[in-house]
């Protein structure tokens, strides 16, 4: 058995034995700086903007749902099952389809529609990034198949950054199965170290913050 | 030094435009680099590289503790765990769950680790389909190639280069514009995406305490590859290990910028288990493999095992001059530049390149860059005494024992080692240019020939640190 054989070789190594408790790992280095709403999102624009990702700010969810129905007006687009984007009316705007539960009809939706939109689980100021957890609410991939995606987030999901996600989420194993970060469009730089945007999820991005 | 890494190394130095694209491409992702460690950048920059080397000696110092966490974990939300002590274990283990699954078609994000057991020829070998998705790792793939550089794979081709390769290998007609060529890829590779049967990863991090793998990447292949197909593995070293979660916010600082420059890469993907009761998307099955392949060597060496602290950023590779000039593939394994200098050499013996570990100018560049702060100079002065030990017992390099004796006791006559020196500096050229590489014969000979094909000095001063000191 390898398993036993290798866990055997790095105890012989470390001069451990099978069982043998350890000491405290280093003391968990969480630092939250305190940071006002309205700094918070004028920092996630900033961040987002300089990944050439597009923002907007509606002040209702009534408005953010009218600034999307625009962005996707002639297009297609899959919407996640996410309660906010019913609420803010985007599930039910012509053109998009919403309420699929069903893995393959999902995947080949998302692999033939124009944009993917969902909304956010919580949103990073400082680096610009969207937090989505799997759930039956948000699929992986609405927001990775689509050549665009389009994010709608109640401003009050904003956090500062990694340290507030990770003190409020101390295991994002505990709620569910996958937990992705977006940092802007996708891009590489692979050949000739020339940016090029959309290689394999979206190259555009659009963040809507609500409120 | 084998004749083929000394080949390697002088078809590099002869070969002007990688010669340039090396430099410019590391240049670039060192600049980025500083950009975003600046103090006012990132003002706890040096507290969270302490962090993160603390947190990294401590999990490799009790690394037993943290895999059986680690597999506890990850079985309690369904993902499986296995051992492997190498490459042909890893590879069958894949081929029979692709045999036992019917798979035939398997798509690939970048990995190092997957790389370094050739897994890839492993598994067509057996007649399955793998697919590197990574833009970069396409092409080197195509090319039939190792990777160029940890995080940019395809460093050495130019976009002509890729032209030929998707019209020789892809029947596809000739495209040179970048972004074209990015877009053939997307589509080319989205059949595969949606097609495949296994997705197989890496992993940057594997957390004990969730049974979490977490994967950074810019492009979202890796995102596809382990949430598009039902079947999930990810391939890690025993190493990557960290003890919880909240670590992350250490390291994923610290990776992307130290990396490519980025706050955070496009994404981050923190996965545990397969996809769960209510969850529309993602694999069925999930499965973790752990690889040995030479790493529990590494751990009883007490100076040595920091070693397997490495994040593989890259920032050392970029950061080294002997890199900047010699390249990736001049190096004789997977792992180049000074990280790959310090595991070669313990992963597959030292007499695997012993001429590997003398292959630095010991700058000190990589471990003032290194985001764990491994100190790569002194385990690269302890690996060359152990190439020096195990020579001296093969009693090779006599000469070189002789020339060194003789160096020493030069060094121990500080009036007869200033005479040297002033005759040194009034045969040099006053330019300085090639004056060791340009030794006239016959004093060029035999082994000293190749020592001094590889050197180089700069130009003599007109007065030695010594005689400045006697006038200060």
């Amino acid at each position: 058995m390898s398993r036993d054989n290798i866990l055997h070789r790095v105890r012989t190594a470390l001069g451990r034995s099978a069982g043998q408790a350890v000491a405290d790992p280093p003391p968990v280095r969480i630092r939250i700086p305190d940071v006002d709403m309205e700094k918070r999102i004028s920092t996630i624009f900033a961040a987002i903007e300089a990944l050439a990702g597009k923002t907007h700010r509606a002040a209702t969810p009534a408005d953010a749902g009218g600034f999307v129905a625009a962005a996707i007006e002639g297009k297609s687009a899959v919407a996640s099952n996410a309660p906010f984007l019913a609420e803010c009316g985007i599930a039910s705007l012509p053109g998009v389809r919403s309420g699929i539960a069903d893995r393959e009809e999902l995947r080949g939706l998302c692999a033939a529609a124009d944009v993917g939109i969902t909304s956010a689980d919580y949103a990073l100021a400082d680096t610009g990034s969207l937090v989505i957890i799997s759930s039956p609410h948000e699929a992986r991939l609405v927001s990775l198949l689509p050549p665009a995606h389009i994010a709608v987030v109640p401003r009050d999901r904003i956090l500062t950054g990694l340290d507030e996600l990770f003190s409020i989420l101390p295991n994002p194993a505990a709620v569910a199965s996958s937990m992705v970060l977006i940092t802007g469009p996708s891009r590489t730089a692979d050949i000739e170290q020339i940016l090029v945007r959309g290689v394999h999820g979206p190259g555009q991005i659009t963040v809507v913050v609500v409120g | 030094m084998s004749v083929e890494f000394d080949r390697k190394i002088h078809n590099t130095l002869a070969d002007a435009n990688l010669q340039l694209a090396i430099y410019t491409a590391t240049g670039r992702l060192k600049d980025k680099r500083i950009e975003t460690v600046a103090p006012d950048a990132l003002p706890d920059y040096q507290e969270l590289r302490t962090q993160a080397n603390a947190v990294k000696k401590h999990t490799i110092e009790n690394l037993d503790y943290y895999l059986e966490e680690f597999q506890r974990s990850l079985e309690a939300h369904g993902g499986k765990v296995v051992y492997a002590k190498d490459g042909t274990e890893v590879a069958d283990f894949v081929l029979a769950l692709a045999k036992d699954r019917g798979a035939r078609l398997i798509v690939k994000s970048k990995s190092m680790t997957t790389e370094e057991v050739d897994l890839n020829e492993r598994l067509e070998d057996q007649g399955l389909e793998a697919v590197e998705t990574d833009l970069g790792e396409f092409i080197v793939q195509l090319a039939r190639e190792r990777p160029y550089h940890i995080v940019a794979p395809a460093l050495h081709l130019t976009r002509y280069d890729v032209a030929d390769l998707f019209t020789k290998r892809l029947n596809l007609p000739r495209e040179t514009v970048i972004e074209k060529q990015t877009a053939i890829a997307r589509s080319v590779l989205r059949q595969k995406f949606l097609a495949a049967d296994i997705g197989i990863s890496g992993a940057n991090f594997l957390v004990a305490g969730s049974g979490a793998v977490v994967l950074v990447e810019n492009e979202g292949n890796i995102r596809l590859t382990t949430s598009a197909p039902k079947i999930h593995i990810a391939i890690a070293g025993i190493e990557k290990m960290i003890p919880r979660a909240q670590d992350l916010a250490v390291f994923l600082k610290l990776l992307g910028r130290s990396g490519t420059g980025q706050l955070l890469t496009v994404y981050t993907s923190f996965l545990s288990g397969p996809r769960r009761s209510g969850e529309t998307d993602g694999p069925d099955e999930f499965y973790v493999v752990l690889l040995d392949n030479g790493r529990t060597r590494l751990l009883p060496d007490r100076g040595k095992r920091q070693s397997l602290y490495c994040i593989r950023c890259g920032a050392c590779l970029n950061a080294c001059p002997v890199y900047r000039k010699i390249g990736g593939h001049s190096f004789p394994w997977v792992y180049s530049g000074p990280i790959g200098a310090i595991i070669t050499p313990q992963f597959m013996g030292v007499s695997h390149e012993p001429g590997l570990p003398f292959a630095s100018s010991l700058c000190g560049a990589c471990s003032e860059v290194c985001p764990v702060k491994i100190d790569i100079p002194k385990v690269l002065l302890e690996l060359r005494s152990d190439v020096t030990k195990a020579e001296a017992r093969d009693q090779r390099n006599r000469l070189e024992r002789l020339a060194f004796r003789a160096f020493a006791w030069l060094m121990t006559h500080p009036r007869l080692y200033e005479m040297a020196g002033r005759m040194a500096a009034s045969v040099a050229p006053p330019d300085g240019s090639g004056w060791i590489r340009g030794v006239p014969a016959p004093m060029n000979i035999g082994p000293l020939r190749a020592w001094l094909s590889q050197r180089d000095l700069p130009p003599a001063p007109a007065r030695s640190f010594r005689e400045m000191w006697r006038r200060r």
